[in-house]
């Protein structure tokens, strides 16, 4: 399909004709995956600190957590048709951002708990010896010294499902994905090369600006 | 006060039970160092640790000051003891000044008041506040970051501490300055202290008290140099080593075994003059000390002998002289390196205050034998 020079200055006049359309997909894009990301840290780290507690439990959590990233999310799509239309959400914005929200568990939930466990025996032991409650010891210390470990989790989801949400386009979720349906279904590359592009940029971008996120939490006195 | 009754812990494994600490009756009078000592697996780290429960006791009963923890809830009893361990633990997200403030943030107490008890108790161990306060843990060294490991404990003014091998982690000689530190702090503080060590010679030099564990029980509870001296049984005789009364030696300073009396004369003096003194005194030897009190010399009765002048002209000068604070160790060791059988002793300012000879060492040693047999003597007759 693509076949040189032609075709590039094709695309990039596709980009300028297009490009408040282009805008509007990657909107759409962010917001499914931000929101589900966002809902995926508001479970995935209480699951990974609640976890803690005991070894048998968190085996299975993140055995179960696996498990979902192992389906294909095309697969995943399909299952959840049935079970949302029960509530008129078969298709669009809500599967997608459920089946991110699934995908977004295992990275989130298994840093936050090997953060956690990694955290020193003795500074546990100082904490609680001084007389700490086991949620003061949580909050003043353990997550502190876990937050850069705990966005990194969060970052590997948001770029892995960056990538799943472009998928999401076939259950008519919206965002960048319709480029790249409609590219491969009307054979145009210009419409598929651009949302490709768009989605890796997409990747990169949201990458760095969480590796900024992730420096700003990251408590002064962890910082190399 | 710190009062264990029959203090009891059982771990039960699945290999079966293993008793840490076998009805452990002991008490640690208000103000005192109390060193638990022992090999590694000895029950010591478990009974300190039972005072503020980190380990729960299976049974027996604590008391602080009268009063029995049992009653007291586990954060509460906490916040009331200080805690210091071998890992320091000084926790990295925080800066000094809010590692100190832990305690006293947990009291509730006014942040003003909890700000100024840091940069006091900094000063107090020769860190300067205005530098310290904001740094974070991992910018001080080690001997720095144990010193402020200690200081955090002391914040909210705990009457107790527990002390967990806290000087193990430190090179030796950042750990003699370190103990000496803390030791002056002691005398003024004045904390009723359990103290875990495996260093006899840190027990030695650090505790009122020393309690000496195997296998959960306490062997012997007693004064350093009464352990040194009268080991209650073999285990306690070998694990202070076989030259435990080489180690008594740092519990005497020169001050105390030193003649002060020692017969003095001066440069200028005339030979016949100096003989006289020696004579009166019935020594061999007499110090020459210049206009300022110092010592600077020494002469001898025999060289004296039929000689005429001063006794400028037969002085020697002083091989060394040891300060009068100084202990024996320090004492007999300097003069080992001197060949000589006595020393000079100067106070602060440089001002002779004795003389110390290697039978005064022996004989002060062999003292606290005869008085402690003389004890048991009458005890045993009464």
């Amino acid at each position: 399909m693509f076949r040189g020079e032609g075709e590039t200055v094709e695309i990039l006049s596709f980009i300028a004709n297009n490009w408040l359309v282009i805008l509007g997909l990657a909107g759409e894009h962010i917001s499914i995956v931000v929101v589900a990301v966002g809902f995926a840290v508001l479970t995935g780290v209480p699951i990974g600190i609640a976890i803690t507690q005991s070894k048998r439990v968190a085996d299975m959590v993140l055995y179960a957590a696996s498990i979902i990233v192992t389906i294909p999310s095309i697969a995943l799509f399909g299952l959840m048709i049935p079970i949302l239309s029960m509530i008129g959400q078969g298709i669009g914005w809500l599967p997608a951002v459920i089946a991110i929200l699934l995908y977004s568990q295992l990275p989130i939930v298994r840093n936050t708990y090997t953060a956690i466990t990694n955290v020193d025996p003795a500074l546990r032991e100082a904490a609680t010896g001084m007389g700490m409650t086991p949620f003061q010891r949580l909050a003043r210390l353990e997550i502190p010294i876990a937050i850069p470990v705990i966005m990194a989790g969060v970052r590997t989801a948001v770029v892995m499902n960056i990538g799943v949400a472009a998928i999401a386009a076939y259950i008519g979720a919206g965002g960048l994905g319709v480029l790249i349906a409609r590219g491969i279904s009307q054979t145009d590359p210009r419409q598929l090369i651009t949302g490709a592009i768009a989605v890796s940029l997409l990747a990169i971008v949201a990458d760095w600006a969480l590796l900024k996120l992730q420096k700003r939490l990251t408590p002064e006195g962890l910082k190399r | 006060m710190i009062r264990l009754e029959d203090l009891t812990k059982i771990f039960r494994t699945p290999n079966g039970d293993v008793v840490a600490a076998d009805r452990v009756n002991m008490e640690v009078p208000t103000g005192e160092i109390c060193i638990l000592l022992g090999p590694s697996g000895c029950g010591k780290t478990t009974a300190l640790k039972m005072i503020n429960r980190l380990i729960p006791p299976t049974s027996g009963k604590i008391y602080i000051d009268g009063k029995d923890t049992a009653t007291l809830d586990d954060i509460e009893l906490r916040r009331n003891i200080g805690y210091v361990i071998q890992q320091i633990g000084l926790f990295p997200n925080m800066t000094i000044e809010e590692n100190i403030c832990v305690v006293p943030r947990l009291l509730n107490w006014d942040a003003k008041k909890a700000r100024d008890r840091a940069a006091e108790l900094l000063d107090l161990v020769g860190l300067d506040a205005r530098q310290y306060l904001r740094r974070f843990p991992k910018e001080l060294s080690g001997g720095q970051q144990q010193r402020v490991g200690v200081i955090r404990a002391l914040a909210a003014d705990p009457p107790v501490m527990l002390m967990d091998e806290p000087f193990g982690a430190i090179d030796p000689i950042n750990r003699e300055i370190i103990q000496d530190e803390f030791l002056k702090m002691q005398s003024e503080m004045k904390k009723t202290i359990m103290f875990v060590s495996h260093d006899i010679d840190e027990a030695v030099k650090m505790g009122d008290k020393v309690a000496i564990f195997r296998a959960g029980k306490i062997e012997q509870y007693a004064s350093p140099d009464r352990i040194l001296a009268h080991p209650s049984n073999e285990f306690v005789a070998d694990f202070v080593g076989a030259d435990r009364t080489l180690k008594r030696l740092r519990l005497l300073t020169a001050e105390e075994v030193a003649r002060s009396d020692a017969p003095i004369t001066s440069r200028s003096t005339k030979i016949d003059d100096a003989r006289q003194v020696l004579s009166a005194a019935r020594a061999r030897i007499a110090v020459v000390i210049d206009s300022d009190h110092r010592p600077v010399g020494f002469v001898t009765a025999d060289e004296m002998t039929g000689a005429s002048g001063t006794v400028r002209d037969l002085a020697h000068p002083l091989p060394a002289t040891v300060p009068v604070r100084a202990d024996l160790r320090a004492v007999v060791s300097e003069m080992f390196a001197q060949d000589t059988m006595w020393l000079a002793c100067t106070d602060d300012q440089g001002r002779f205050a004795g003389v110390i000879s290697q039978p005064d060492v022996t004989a002060a040693l062999r003292a606290t034998y005869t008085r402690d047999r003389r004890a048991s003597e009458k005890l045993e007759a009464s």
